[in-house]
């Protein structure tokens, strides 16, 4: 049989695997990242969604004195609501992405890399984090000059990036576990729509989670969208409380996280198979 | 190569073997490789071409059987696989959406070269695949042949032993074939990488491979130098004649439906 394991002058043969890991998974990030720098407009077509949430429902459902939205405005209420949706509108057809990857031969040459599937979700995680990240400076923006009442602290606007980057990574994950397993554009497009809707709906976004039947309330309490609203909620809003607790809004997350990228990496190999 | 993996084959397979259902795409496939040798993989659609090429660059698990690609288990030590080749899959996998240079950034990270090196290499690699002036400029904006050629950049960056090309000229246009066709020369002569090749054009691989396989449902019908394999088949014999008498000479082969879609959209891309 062959020599042992010969030396390849000028790789990084003996870095540590953690190493190796973190830097993988930045660098599947970092192809994102700067094909989103080589096409700007389409952050700001996304921006026009969450526009017409807070402009228009927004201003509509306000006049609804009967939402219980405790000490702050439904305007003010609403906004978490609208930054994670739009997050998530982005994150949840990430899977197509994948696909297209897929059917383009990208996916096939990082398969055939060093790189661990571990760190190839990771890092597709980690990228809608960052698409999530410019769409919420968007709401962000907007917000401001809608007059919300904004928490401007550094601390607080830490949190919502981290909250930001958790729920998309969640979102972007769990769409490339479907993709695995529909594996055609056509049919992750379809679901994309059936998932994000009750996403959405069943969710504390628009409305308090108190207003819900019991069997809403139940899939609500499932349902990642609801910890990372409330999260936002305390962290962006003047007087605005986490009914769940920060702790457990991020563990929730956390958690997901873990477990979407340990079934997806899982699964990945199986598109290119 | 200079660490002693020039006299071990850089390929051997044994009774490798994948199922789909109750198809055998690849059928107790033996064959091996020598190192620095360029060998051509050829056969109809549906042959299990690509099955292999798969299998040997662990995309796809073998049903049963075993290979090993310079010097390490495709199954067992698949991830020392993947540090130790290129692959350059039939589509075109260079990224549109970003420009040469950054294509071959995000390659040289994947394959773990070092920080102090990457530059370096890229400049190298732009200059000998001709690409200095386009390295900024947007992939969607390349030719076909410019981005075979920044493809097989992308895969030698960090110096494999055995560097996989699917079907590298298809769809391109006789003089870019011409010019992929030398760099893969070039490449074979300047590192001694082995190369693993398939190929539906029997110019090239009459002229640019050392050695061929014949596949055939699944199975090697042939084997040796393209001479070596015209000789076999009468005095007077093309490669295409060989290709004919060793893959059953029948037109019903066809290949899926999924093949020929592939195929059309990758010479569309290129055209």
């Amino acid at each position: 049989m062959l020599s042992a394991p010969a030396a390849r002058p000028g790789v990084w043969a003996n870095a540590g695997a953690a190493a190796h890991f973190v830097g993988d998974t930045l660098t599947i990030a970092e192809a994102d990242w700067r094909k989103l720098r080589h096409d700007p407009v389409e952050l700001l077509v996304r921006a026009v969604q969450p526009a017409l949430w807070l402009v228009v429902f927004g201003q509509v459902f306000g006049r609804i004195r009967d939402i219980p939205t405790g000490a702050i405005s439904y305007r003010d209420f609403l906004t978490p609501g609208v930054l994670a949706q739009s997050g998530l509108f982005v994150a949840i057809f990430y899977g197509i992405s994948a696909i297209w990857e897929r059917d383009l031969g990208v996916l096939q040459k990082y398969m055939a890399s060093p790189v661990s599937r571990v760190a190839l979700v990771l890092g597709k995680g980690l990228s809608a984090g960052v698409r999530g990240v410019s769409q919420g400076v968007i709401v962000f923006l907007l917000s401001i000059f809608l007059r919300v009442d904004l928490r401007f602290e550094l601390g607080a606007m830490v949190g919502v990036l981290a909250a930001i980057v958790l729920a998309s990574a969640v979102f972007a994950t769990l769409s490339l576990i479907v993709s695995c397993l529909v594996k055609t554009r056509e049919r992750m497009m379809g679901i994309g729509q059936v998932l994000t809707m009750p996403l959405f709906f069943a969710s504390n976004a628009i409305y308090p989670v108190d207003l819900m039947p019991g069997w809403l309330r139940v899939i609500s309490a499932i349902n990642p969208l609801t910890y990372q609203v409330d999260a936002l909620r305390s962290l962006m809003i003047v007087g605005g409380t986490s009914v769940h607790g920060l702790g457990i809004d991020f563990a929730v997350l956390a958690g997901f996280l873990a477990l979407f990228v340990a079934i997806g990496s899982r699964l990945y190999p199986s598109l290119v198979a | 190569m200079s660490n002693g993996m020039s006299m071990a084959p850089a390929i051997d397979t044994t009774r490798l073997t994948r199922h789909f259902g109750a198809l055998v795409a690849v059928d107790a496939l033996t064959i091996a490789v020598p190192a620095s040798t360029i060998f051509g993989l050829l056969g109809p659609n549906g042959a299990g071409k690509s099955t292999t090429i798969k299998m040997l660059t662990t995309l796809l698990a073998p049903t049963s059987g075993s290979a090993h690609v310079a010097g390490a288990d495709i199954v067992r030590d698949a991830p020392r696989v993947r540090e130790r080749i290129g692959y350059v899959p039939q589509m075109l996998s260079a990224d549109g959406e970003l420009s040469g240079y950054e294509n071959l950034l995000i390659s040289a990270k994947l394959h773990h070269v070092v920080s102090a090196e990457r530059q370096t290499r890229i400049e190298q690699a732009l200059a000998f695949m001709g690409l200095t002036e386009a390295a900024s400029a947007l992939v969607r904006t390349y030719s076909g042949g410019m981005i075979r050629r920044l493809e097989i950049a992308q895969a030698m960056l960090h110096r494999p032993a055995v560097l996989f090309l699917d079907e590298p000229t298809v769809g391109l246009d006789p003089v870019a074939r011409r010019v992929v066709q030398d760099h893969i020369r070039e490449v074979r002569r300047e590192s001694g990488t082995t190369v693993v090749m398939t190929t539906h054009d029997m110019d090239e691989a009459d002229e640019l491979c050392d050695t061929l396989a014949i596949m055939h449902h699944g199975r090697v019908s042939a084997t040796g130098s393209p001479a070596s394999l015209k000789a076999t088949v009468g005095s007077e014999a093309t490669l295409d004649d060989v290709f004919i008498h060793f893959s059953g000479g029948t037109l019903d082969e066809g290949g899926g439906y999924r093949d020929v879609v592939r195929t059309r959209r990758t010479a569309r891309r290129l055209g």
